[in-house]
C-alpha cells in the first residue's frame, strides 16, 4: 500500500508534462503502475487483500470483479468481495477518532458517535448480505451502457457485523416528516477536490429502519477491507451496493428524497417508464433503482468443463432476488428447450443468498450451455434475453450460463 | 454542526470572562470576511491557473514516440490514432484510462458523456480541442451491435476432475 502511495505521489508531481508538444492542464497523466486493460490482480502489490483472480476494470478508482467461479463459497471471503469505487479511498484512517454524525432536517437533535460507543451503547448483530452493483451485467446492453462495463461477478453475500440504524436513530430520535436517509463518507473524489462529493446515495426510511440494515464495522469476523469501506459501512442488502455507504461518516435523517451526489440524472435510476434500446430519456422520467430483481449465478464448474459421455456434471452456486426470497432454481443444458429443478436452500437470514445445486446428466458428446433461471417469492423468473435498456446499463438479470464440452 | 454550537454556547456560560475576548475575534473575523466578500474576485478556474504556471516543461519518457496506428499506448491502452494524445492528455487525469478504453458509443454517445463530466465531475472546457477528441473516441472506441445475447467468448477448456 505504502509503496503505492508514494508512488502515486511521485507520478503525480513528476507527470505534469507535455505529452507531444500538448500541455497537460490539470493533475497529472498518472503513468499507471500496472497498465491498461482487462487485467487480473496477478500483483499482490495492486490492492493488498484481494485475490490474484478478480479482474481489474480501472485501478483509478478501483473497480474489480470476481469471475463467478471465485463465488463458490457460501460466504463471500474478504479477498473475493468485488470492489466498486466511485472516488479514491481514504488515507491515514484513525479508528479511535472516527465518529459517525447523525443529522438533517427530520433528525431531532444531531448526534455523534465514536466506533467504540457504537459498540457499547447498541446490541450487536451479523447477518449475511447480498450486496450486487447495481450495474452488475451492464456489459451486455444493447447499445452499450456507459460506465465500468461489468460482467456477471460484481456481487457478494459476507457476513456483516454492526449495529441496527434503526437503533442509532432511535437514539437520535426522528421526526414525523422524516422520508429519507441519504449517507456521507470520506472518499476523496477524483479531481481531488476536497469539497467534492463523491457519491451520497440513501433509501427511503422504511428500508433505513429494517432489523437488516446495519452500520457495520467488521465483515466475516474481521475488520472490513479498506476499498470496501473500512472502518465504518452502512450496510443494506437486496438493494444496488451503491446504497451502502463506505467509510461512512455522517448519515442525514431526510424530509426529502435524498438529493446528494449521484441521486439524480441517470445514475443508479432507470426510465419509468420501460423505453426502446437507445432511446433518449429525460430527467423526469427516470426513478430511482430500489430492491434488485431475482438473479443467480453457477459458481461451479468454472466455464470451460470438458467431460467424458457418460459423466455426471455436477452444478452449483447461489441465488437471490432483492427484498424477496427465490423460491426455485432451474438448470438447462438446452438453452432453455427444457429446465431441470434444481436443490435450493433457504437463507441463512433474509436478504442472504441461497445456494442451489443439481446433477445433470448431458446425454450426448458436443457443446452445451448450462444455463441457471431463478424465480422468486413473487414467481418472477430471471430472463434468458438480457432485459429492459436503460441510459447506465442497470439491473440485467439475465440468466448466467456457462460453457461444457462433452467428449 | 448543531453540536458545535451546543458547545460553544457551554463555553460562553461556564466562562463569561472569556466573551469579550470571543466578540472581539468574532469582529475581526466578520471584518475579514466582509473583506473577502467586497473585494476578493476568484479567478475563473483557480486550480487549472496554478498547475498551469507550475508545470515545467517536459516530455512523457514512456510515449512510443513511434508508435504506430492501430497499436495500443502501453501506459495507457488508448489505441493509437489521430487524436490518441489529446485523449492521454485530458482523459487520464482524474481516473485510469481504462474507464474510458471500456466504454464503447457514438460521437453523441461520448459527448453526453463528456457534458456530464463538465456538468457534475469538474472536467474542464475541452475548447478547441474538444472535435478532435470526440472524433477519435468516435472512431476508435465505437458500438458495434452485440445482440440481444452474445455468444459465449473467451472459453479456457480444461478437463474437469472429480465428476462421477
Ligand atoms: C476532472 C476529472 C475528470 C476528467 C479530466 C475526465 N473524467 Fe471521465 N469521469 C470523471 C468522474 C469523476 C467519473 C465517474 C467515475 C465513477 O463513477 O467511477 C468519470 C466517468 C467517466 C466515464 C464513465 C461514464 C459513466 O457514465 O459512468 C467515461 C466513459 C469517462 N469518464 C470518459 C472520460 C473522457 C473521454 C475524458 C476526457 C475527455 C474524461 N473522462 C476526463 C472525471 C473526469
Amino acid at each position: 500500500m505504502n509503496t503505492r502511495r508514494s508512488f502515486l505521489k511521485k507520478s503525480f508531481l513528476g507527470s505534469q508534462a507535455l505529452v507531444w508538444g500538448v500541455p497537460v492542464v490539470y493533475g497529472s497523466v498518472a503513468p499507471e503502475k500496472y497498465p491498461f486493460v482487462g487485467k487480473w490482480l496477478a500483483d499482490p502489490e495492486m490492492l493488498p487483500g484481494k485475490n490474484a483472480g478478480l479482474k481489474v476494470l480501472g485501478e483509478r478508482p478501483w473497480n474489480i470483479e470476481t469471475p463467478p467461479h471465485l463465488l463458490d463459497d457460501k460466504v463471500t471471503p474478504a479477498d473475493k468481495m468485488f470492489v466498486r469505487n466511485n472516488g479514491l479511498m481514504p488515507e491515514a484512517i484513525d479508528v479511535a477518532n472516527w465518529s459517525l454524525t447523525i443529522n438533517g432536517e427530520s433528525a431531532k437533535t444531531t448526534k455523534s458517535y465514536s466506533i467504540a460507543e457504537l459498540k457499547s451503547k447498541f446490541k450487536t448483530y451479523t447477518y449475511q448480505l447480498t450486496i450486487e452493483c447495481g450495474g452488475n451485467g451492464r456489459a451486455e446492453f444493447n447499445p452499450p451502457a456507459k460506465g465500468n462495463q461489468w460482467e456477471v461477478g460484481a456481487v457478494s453475500c459476507a457476513k456483516w457485523t454492526g449495529v441496527r440504524l434503526k437503533d442509532i436513530l432511535m437514539d437520535v430520535g426522528i421526526k414525523d416528516d422524516a422520508v429519507y436517509i441519504g449517507y456521507y463518507g470520506k472518499d476523496v473524489h477524483l479531481s481531488k477536490d476536497p469539497k467534492k462529493v463523491v457519491i451520497s446515495r440513501g433509501v427511503p426510511i422504511s428500508k433505513a429502519l429494517e432489523d437488516e440494515t446495519l452500520v457495520a464495522w467488521a465483515m466475516n469476523g474481521e475488520d472490513i477491507p479498506l476499498a470496501n469501506g473500512h472502518p465504518l459501512r452502512l450496510v443494506m442488502g437486496g438493494w444496488p451496493g451503491s446504497v451502502s455507504g463506505k467509510w461512512l461518516s455522517t448519515i442525514a435523517v431526510r424530509n426529502v428524497v435524498h438529493d446528494g451526489e449521484k441521486m439524480g440524472g441517470d445514475s443508479y435510476r432507470v426510465p419509468c417508464e420501460a423505453v426502446a434500446p437507445g432511446e433518449v430519456v429525460p430527467d423526469e422520467n427516470m426513478c430511482i433503482i430500489e430492491g434488485m430483481p431475482v438473479k443467480s449465478i453457477i459458481s461451479y464448474p468454472k466455464t470451460g468443463a470438458l467431460i467424458k459421455v457418460g459423466q455426471t456434471l455436477p452444478v452449483r452456486g447461489h441465488a437471490w432476488a432483492g427484498d424477496k426470497s427465490v423460491k426455485e432454481v432451474h438448470v438447462s443444458a438446452d438453452f432453455g428447450a427444457t429446465w431441470q429443478k434444481a436443490d435450493l436452500e433457504g437463507p441463512a437470514n433474509r436478504l442472504a443468498w441461497q445456494h442451489f445445486s443439481a446433477e445433470l446428466e448431458l446425454p450426448a458428446t458436443g457443446y452445451y450451455e448450462i444455463w441457471a433461471k431463478a424465480t422468486d417469492s413473487d414467481g418472477k423468473s430471471q430472463p434468458m434475453v438480457v432485459p429492459g435498456w436503460n441510459p447506465k446499463g442497470y439491473l440485467n438479470n439475465a440468466c448466467h450460463r456457462i460453457a461444457v464440452k462433452v467428449r | 454542526m448543531m453540536e458545535k454550537k451546543n458547545d460553544l454556547l457551554e463555553v460562553l456560560q461556564k466562562a463569561t470572562g472569556a466573551l469579550i475576548g470571543i466578540l472581539s475575534l468574532a469582529l475581526i473575523l466578520s471584518l475579514g470576511a466582509a473583506y473577502l466578500f467586497f473585494f476578493y474576485k476568484p479567478s475563473p478556474k483557480p486550480i487549472l491557473a496554478k498547475q498551469e504556471t507550475a508545470t515545467p516543461v517536459a516530455k512523457v519518457e514512456a510515449v512510443a514516440p513511434n508508435a504506430e496506428n492501430g497499436t495500443v499506448d502501453e501506459e495507457t491502452g488508448f489505441i493509437i490514432d489521430t487524436g490518441w494524445e489529446l485523449a492521454k492528455a485530458n482523459c487520464t487525469n482524474c481516473h485510469a484510462a481504462t474507464l474510458v478504453t471500456q466504454n464503447r458509443a457514438t460521437r453523441e454517445g461520448w459527448e453526453g458523456m463528456i457534458r456530464w463530466m463538465q456538468r457534475t465531475q469538474k472536467l474542464w472546457d475541452l475548447g478547441e480541442n474538444e472535435a478532435a477528441i470526440l472524433d477519435y473516441l468516435a472512431k476508435n472506441y465505437a458500438p458495434e451491435n452485440k445482440g440481444r445475447r452474445p455468444n459465449l467468448t473467451d472459453v479456457e477448456w480444461y478437463e474437469l476432475e472429480g465428476t462421477k
